[in-house]
């Protein structure tokens, strides 16, 4: 079979893989030249050597000591190039494959798709002034400062130089013509390309240069391509997939299908324990060989999937390996809810009414002082919530956001006043408030129903009434705060009793937009018959009453409409 | 101030340190292999009394998720626990008579271990009925955990003890030697913990679950942390400051994310309530021999007897790491 395609190989961990790829590779008829890195262990290199002895087209080149990001790896492929194009003459395309590399599909497949594609380098090569890709802030300036220390083997020395030369304003002029272009670093490029590159006139000015620019080997190829392709294709022709800080992803026995499923014809990185991925993809094929196109497109979604878990996690998770702090949630809270403050105080049976009409949990005072009130007040709840107070105010904040987190998919409605514990220094209300997936109703003042109800002495309640309209005043105050996110309402007692209809109307449009609201029927009022007078009756106690609104001393019956609806 | 509190916090790992040198003196080797620890072995670190019963499924279950060798000290165990280790071809076994409370509940033991054999090593520090999951753990291996832990450049792997309970009166279900624990102590509680941020060590504090619920209803200061840090690239200078809830250095303990994301984590599933509980809360109470005066286990002792029963209609039933990962008790973060 004469060989079209030859490869070149950077290894310097795992060489009984690599050992493995290289057979595969030889025995398919192409090529290889491996660089072994000046690094590894001799014992290494010899067993390396002698696992591949019997492959006459298997070959080694001189050795480099290789660190990471620096002109080393440049001048490892430019050996291995160069030793491959030498020895083997027939040699059309060369495909560039470190350890870690995986083939997917047969060789004769690659080979008949990069026919399918004459004169074309495969290599990603992207102006550095257009990329956004880059990590560590370094894009231009990889091409205009100096860098003669590695970062892998001094990142502090390495900081402080390119601060220093910031400083300093250095900047070192590019060589005529040379427009900056960076890309994978695993590419396959044809003969005329490649000897171009490597025999240029100028490749000892362009060596001096790359030498101290921040990692060349992934911008010496892919910035001089630019000066001698014919047709660039700009793509790496290896499927690899990178995180969030530039770091490639890597590819385990449970992605077999995955790898399957993009039709690429290499990837990389292949973790070395991966015995099922090396089992299958090496293992000799047959059928008819397989025309499709490759399409790493396919498998993108896994990937981006985990960079976002990683970058901005699940809302209104709080756990071992996330916990944001204040107003870095991103989503303070899992799920849309509602909080009624005022309403099971005015209404018969809130609750129930609110329960039957809309398909959501409603719950009681969650945060009352005796116990959470939790709907039908189980005594345990859904994550394994306990109605304990104690347990509850130990930390009110988490007992919200497990609620919420364990109850995602249902929405959760619950009753909150100025009776009820509000953690400290109102830590509730401001956490609620500024989340935006919190919907806040609030009859300001409805807390002196239960009160006027009680039948109690008002020389006995006064002391308890006036606590409560100092700690609604301050509710209040934080709901009119500019950091607020939520969705308000505030009505005062008397507003809301005027058309109560009409604010649970607009209510109820947002807890469950595709009931038809206007049709329900509103709940029954609670006996408001003597509450004017009750209220003069607080007044001539000495207290003040004023978040309830104005209610006419005499009592006046409400107007019928506004009770059945 | 910082400095201050770094030179401190420095101060207190050399005394740690050497208290561990010095508790390591109390321990005689009573089976040494540890030559065969290579340079890149994974060990398993873990201090034990009177456990016999689980020990066979315990060596099983980390053998398979790819443990080289195991580290034990055992502390005066009377049931064979000591012998039996020692007949496993890949442990090293260490006695001591010595006091559990007198070495910080074993940490110092630990410690002196950890700095004679794991260094540059991975190291999972973990008690016999505490089972480690990690993303993928069915897929693959501990050795692609920690090749993928190097990769990033993280030394150290958070997780939560997650409290697995029966269902049922905790009393009513032996589990048979050998017998996987899980398949009896498979239920637990999806959503009741609460966390807050030590300051001084930056780690996170986590309590809830049903100890928290049924034991600490009315004092949920003095509920059991569940935040540990059990999977370690060990350093010499490195030391368990209290258990394995904290570390020191303290950069050790962030193994969370703080502006949003989902740093990558497991659960240390604790099956602790097995049908021993009873007994052996009376005998732990007996020796006081146990963090905070065995509080803990004054606890359970008051509230364990033959009709307790942790499990609730929303208790949720073990299936796999998936299931937890779902659930936001673990995380992938960026480990696809």
């Amino acid at each position: 079979m004469s060989a079209r395609l030859g490869f070149i190989m950077l290894v310097h961990t795992a060489l009984d893989r690599a050992a493995q790829v290289a057979r595969y590779l030889a025995e398919a008829g192409s090529p290889v030249v491996i660089h072994v890195d000046a690094r590894t262990l001799p014992q290494a290199r010899e067993a390396l050597v002698s696992a591949l002895k019997d492959l006459p087209d298997v070959r080694f080149c001189t050795r480099h000591r290789c660190d990471w990001g620096t002109w080393s790896l440049v001048a490892a492929m430019q050996s291995a190039s160069e030793l491959l194009l030498r020895e083997f003459p027939g040699v059309e395309r060369v495909y560039a494959l470190s350890g870690a590399c995986l083939p997917l599909r047969p060789v004769a497949e690659l080979e008949a798709w990069l026919d399918r594609h004459p004169d074309t380098d495969f290599i990603e090569s992207v102006n550095v002034g257009d990329v956004n890709w880059t990590k560590g802030g370094l894009s231009e300036e990889r091409f205009t400062l100096h860098f003669p220390v590695g970062f892998k083997r001094n990142k502090w020395l390495f900081d402080r130089l390119v601060d220093a030369q910031r400083l300093l304003h250095v900047k070192r002029s590019i060589p005529d013509g040379v427009v900056p272009h960076i890309g994978s670093q695993w590419w396959c490029l044809t003969r005329e390309t490649l000897e171009r590159i490597l025999q240029d006139p100028r490749r000892a000015q362009f060596d001096r240069y790359f030498r101290r620019v921040w990692i060349p080997d992934e911008s010496y190829f892919q910035t001089l391509v630019r000066l001698h392709a014919r047709k660039i294709e700009s793509r790496s022709p290896t499927l690899g997939k990178f995180d969030h800080q530039g770091k490639p992803h890597v590819f385990y026995d449970d992605h077999l299908q995955l790898l399957r499923r993009s039709d690429c014809f290499m990837a990389r990185k292949i973790w070395r324990g991966s015995d099922r991925l090396y089992a299958h993809f090496l293992a000799p094929r047959d059928g008819a060989p397989s025309a499709a196109e490759p399409q790493p497109s396919r498998i993108d979604r896994h990937f981006a999937r985990a960079t976002e878990q990683r970058i901005r996690g699940r809302a209104g998770l709080y756990m071992a390996s996330r916990f944001p702090g204040l107003n870095r949630e991103n989503g303070k809270t899992a799920e849309p809810y509602s909080v009624f403050q005022g309403f099971t105080e005015v209404f018969r049976d809130f609750e129930g009414w609110l329960g039957a009409v809309a398909s959501c949990r409603v719950h009681g005072h969650l945060f009352a002082r005796k116990k959470a009130e939790f709907a039908g007040r189980e005594k345990f709840f859904a994550g394994g919530l306990s109605d304990s107070a104690s347990l509850r105010d130990y930390n009110p904040r988490a007992f919200l956001t497990n609620l919420l987190w364990a109850t995602r998919g249902e929405r959760q409605c619950f009753q909150f006043g100025p009776a009820d514990t509000q953690g400290k220094a109102y830590e509730l209300l401001w956490f609620m408030s500024a989340d935006s997936n919190a919907q806040i109703s609030v009859i300001t003042g409805a807390w002196a129903v239960p009160l006027y109800r009680s039948g109690r002495d008002v020389a006995q309640i006064r002391a308890e009434a006036a606590r409560l309209q100092r700690i609604e005043s301050d509710m209040i105050d934080i709901l009119h705060s500019p950091h607020v996110r939520a969705r308000i309402r505030i009505w005062t007692m008397a507003e809301f009793l005027e058309n109560p209809a009409e604010a649970l109307h607009a209510l109820f449009d947002e807890i469950a937009p595709q009931s038809q609201s206007r049709l329900l029927q509103t709940p029954e009022l609670v006996d408001l018959s003597g509450f004017g007078s009750f209220l003069q009756e607080l007044r001539n106690q000495g207290m003040q009453p004023v978040l309830m609104g104005e209610f006419p001393t005499t009592p006046e019956a409400p107007d019928p409409s506004h009770r059945m609806k | 101030m910082s400095l201050l509190t770094s030179y401190r916090l420095r101060l207190m790992r050399r005394r740690w340190l050497i208290r561990a040198r010095r508790k390591g003196r109390e321990l005689t080797p009573l089976a040494d292999r540890t030559d065969q620890i290579g340079n890149r072995s994974i060990l398993l670190f873990c201090t034990l009394r009177n456990e016999k019963p689980r020990l066979a499924y315990f060596l099983k279950y980390y053998r398979d998720l790819g443990v080289e060798h195991f580290i034990f000290v055992d502390n005066g165990s009377e049931d064979g626990s000591a012998e039996y280790l020692a007949e496993q071809p890949d442990t090293s076994v260490f006695r001591t008579e010595a006091s559990y409370k007198a070495s910080r509940f074993g940490m110092d033991w630990m410690n002196a271990l950890l700095r004679r054999y794991a260094q540059d090593n991975w190291a999972l520090t973990v008690d016999v009925d505490e089972f480690f999951l990690y993303p993928f753990c069915d897929t693959r291996p501990l050795r692609a955990l920690t090749d993928w832990l190097d990769d990033a450049g993280v030394r150290s792997f958070g997780t939560i003890l997650l409290d697995v309970y029966p269902r049922g009166p905790v009393n009513q279900r032996p589990c048979v030697e050998g017998q996987n624990p899980l398949e009896i102590a498979s239920w637990f509680d999806s959503a009741n913990y609460a966390i807050s941020r030590n300051q001084r060590f930056r780690n996170l504090w986590i309590q809830g679950g049903p100890r928290a619920r049924a034991f600490f209803a009315d004092q949920p200061k003095a509920a059991p942390a569940l935040n540990k840090i059990p999977l370690v690239k060990w350093q010499r200078g490195y030391a368990y400051v209290s258990s394995t809830h904290m570390l020191l250095p303290r950069g050790l303990n962030l193994t969370y994310d703080t502006i949003g994301g989902e740093k990558a984590s497991g659960c240390l599933l604790h099956a602790k309530f097995l049908a021993t509980l009873g007994d052996k809360a009376q005998e732990e109470l007996a020796r006081g021999e146990h963090y905070r005066e065995g509080r803990e286990y004054a606890a359970y002792a008051r509230g364990l007897d033959d009709t307790t029963d942790l499990w609730t209609k929303w208790s949720e039933r073990f299936i796999n790491w998936r299931q937890l990962e779902i659930m936001g008790l673990m995380s992938k973060g960026n480990w696809a």
